[in-house]
């Protein structure tokens, strides 16, 4: 009779690896290298904290970029001009090559592509909300590049120092590429500018719709009194991000207001105005009433963008499901020819 | 250039004349580069619309840059047809200011997107028709068209190996992709024998040497679709009772008038307007 007196209790170690002891030394060394600024690679070991943030952040990026070519692609088959039809497409093209960049960035992380589509498609992952607004007229094209790709260029050129490794150097070539689709924004606009009155009426419009919606891309309030909200502090603690959204808003605005004026656009926003003291430019209250319903699903585009993408998917299934089948039958042959 | 010109088609070949001129068939020949410039622009058209629709983002890509070849390869030959015709009219003003009637592209092109299958299908074919093409037109006596072709039978190259590869998976994948693919190929057919169809312009072109006769193109076009249909386990469909024709001459069917309406729209609702 064999009874459970050799057997562990439930809760006791059965081997060094399972003790505090070893559980420390990982923190150490993760602490370590957090400490000296260096990059954080997939072996090395992370605590789970750590791991999953970066999962729904890299995860949440690489579904902007995808449903982020939704709202451009609305303007492939329309774009005025053969030039900009080429350009627009290379630019939509890059978005999809980003979003393959950045599933691989998150599958160093222990999850698999096809996951976190799938959590994508039932909304239990996020993208970037400022795709849920809808892209009206060619000048949304460019506002898109100018003031989106702008808004996300300064949120992700401190990412390109992020603690974690495989995230860090995919954006670096992201932000490369975005910094060049942000100019062909800029100039689209600035043809618009100089054109007819049709025209320049259309960048105004465009301007108008876009300007609230980019400065809400960088998330709400979490500095001095809501510094304590949110997940900023212990993000910033691990090295996956570096400045607060108020300091990147401010350095969207500032960068971005004398931009307008060169376009000779006003800004929809009475409260805008140089402070001297500040050395920066004021603006006015954000209505996160309308950030927090667009996030939460009801937004002009939420329904439509998620349901492009699951029809894409679905319809795509026996396409993907025949590449596995046929390379299935090739590796059998091959097998087969070798025996 | 007239050596390897002369080995295609039997035609004599001229040279170019001084500042590439192309003499008195001007009219020929601004038809004739109208009608692969129209093919490419159509098709870049049709395949722009499967961004974000595509079976995976790998393919999003893929056809994207397909697309941006096609479109690339457009805005060359109807800039050249532009410069020939001497009427001033640039890239955008013969695509975004011709009428239908003026357009000249074959009907497979105009076609209304279909599934991923009748896609590959519709690529394999114009594919295989643009590798011998492009692959003939390297020693055009129109030394841009020789340029274009030089630069574009690399590209077209690709784009036939893409749809190769996915008429071999869908072919011999699943008995799902099998039924599609074929269903594909038989619902393409009918729009492939006018790629091979001789009209006026080509005539001209080949007996100038500048073009070649699509005749010429449809045996080797046929031989390399029909080793890409038995490895990948598809039969060849019947002869169809009925086949497009008249795109060369501005005849087109249903959809192509929604197509330039989609295509032309912002461009003509602001006359004379830069962008």
């Amino acid at each position: 009779m064999y009874g459970n007196d050799f057997g562990p209790r439930d809760d006791a170690p059965l081997n060094a690896a399972e003790t505090q002891d070893y559980t420390q030394a990982l923190e150490d060394y993760f602490n370590g290298l957090i400490d000296e600024d260096s990059r954080i690679e997939p072996r090395d070991a992370m605590p789970d904290g750590y791991r999953q943030t970066l999962i729904r952040q890299i995860a949440q990026h690489a579904h902007s970029e995808i449903i982020g070519m939704q709202p451009e692609g609305n303007w492939l088959t329309r774009a005025p001009s053969l030039r900009r039809k080429a350009i627009l497409l290379a630019k939509v093209q890059d978005e999809a090559g980003h979003g393959l960049y950045l599933y691989s960035a998150a599958e160093t992380l222990g999850v698999d592509r096809e996951e976190l589509l799938d959590k994508l498609h039932a909304g239990k992952q996020k993208y970037s909300s400022i795709f849920n607004y809808p892209t009206l007229t060619w000048a949304d094209a460019g506002a898109i590049g100018w003031l989106v790709d702008g808004a996300a260029i300064m949120n992700q050129v401190p990412l390109c120092r992020c603690s974690y490794g495989p995230y860090a150097r995919a954006m670096i070539r992201v932000c490369k590429e975005e910094s060049f689709h942000q100019r062909q924004g800029f100039e689209i606009l600035w043809t618009l500018s100089q054109g007819t009155d049709a025209q320049k009426a259309m960048l105004q419009d465009a301007a108008n719709r876009w300007w609230w919606p980019a400065l809400m891309m960088f998330g709400p309030p979490d500095s001095g009194e809501k510094a304590a909200d949110g997940h900023t502090a212990q993000n910033m603690a691990w090295g996956i991000k570096r400045f607060t959204n108020d300091d990147l808003r401010q350095k969207f605005v500032d960068m971005t207001v004398p931009q307008a004026i060169k376009l000779g656009i006003t800004l929809p926003d009475p409260d805008l105005r140089w402070n001297e003291e500040r050395g920066h430019w004021d603006f006015g209250e954000i209505d996160w009433d309308e950030f927090w319903r667009v996030l939460k699903g009801d937004g002009p585009c939420n329904a439509e963008r998620i349901a492009t993408r699951v029809a894409a998917h679905e319809e795509g299934a026996w396409v993907r499901e025949a590449a596995v089948a046929y390379a299935a039958k090739v590796a059998e042959r091959e097998q087969g020819a070798v025996a | 250039m007239s050596t390897k010109g002369s080995e295609f088609a039997g035609v004599r070949i001229a040279g170019p004349r001084p500042g590439g001129d192309l003499g008195d068939g001007a009219s020929q020949a601004t038809a004739y580069l109208l009608s692969l410039g129209d093919d490419a622009l159509v098709y870049a058209q049709r395949l722009a619309e499967w961004l974000t629709h595509a079976p995976q983002i790998e393919e999003d890509m893929a056809l994207g840059n397909i697309g941006l070849d096609l479109l690339g390869q457009a805005r060359s030959l109807l800039t050249r047809a532009g410069e020939v015709e001497g009427a001033g009219r640039d890239e955008d003003a013969l695509a975004m200011l011709r009428d239908e009637r003026e357009f000249r592209n074959v009907h497979l092109v105009e076609q209304e997107r279909g599934d991923f299958a009748h896609e590959m299908a519709r690529m394999l074919w114009f594919s295989s028709y643009q590798v011998e093409l492009y692959s003939r037109l390297v020693g055009s006596a129109d030394e841009t068209l020789a340029g274009i072709a030089q630069k574009a039978v690399k590209e077209v190259e690709y784009h036939r190996d893409h749809a190769t590869q996915w008429v071999l998976r869908l072919g011999d994948g699943t008995e799902v992709s099998h039924e599609r693919m074929q269903a594909g190929l038989v619902a393409v057919h009918p729009y492939v024998r006018e790629l091979g169809e001789d009209y006026p312009a080509a005539r001209w072109a080949a007996a100038e040497g500048v073009g070649v006769l699509p005749s010429t193109l449809a045996g080797p076009v046929n031989d390399y679709v029909s080793g890409v249909l038995d490895r990948a386990t598809l039969a060849m469909p019947d002869a169809p009772r009925w086949h497009a024709r008249g795109g060369r001459d501005g005849i087109h069917s249903r959809p192509m008038g929604y197509l330039l309406a989609e295509m032309q729209h912002i461009a003509r609702s602001h006359p004379g307007a830069t962008w």
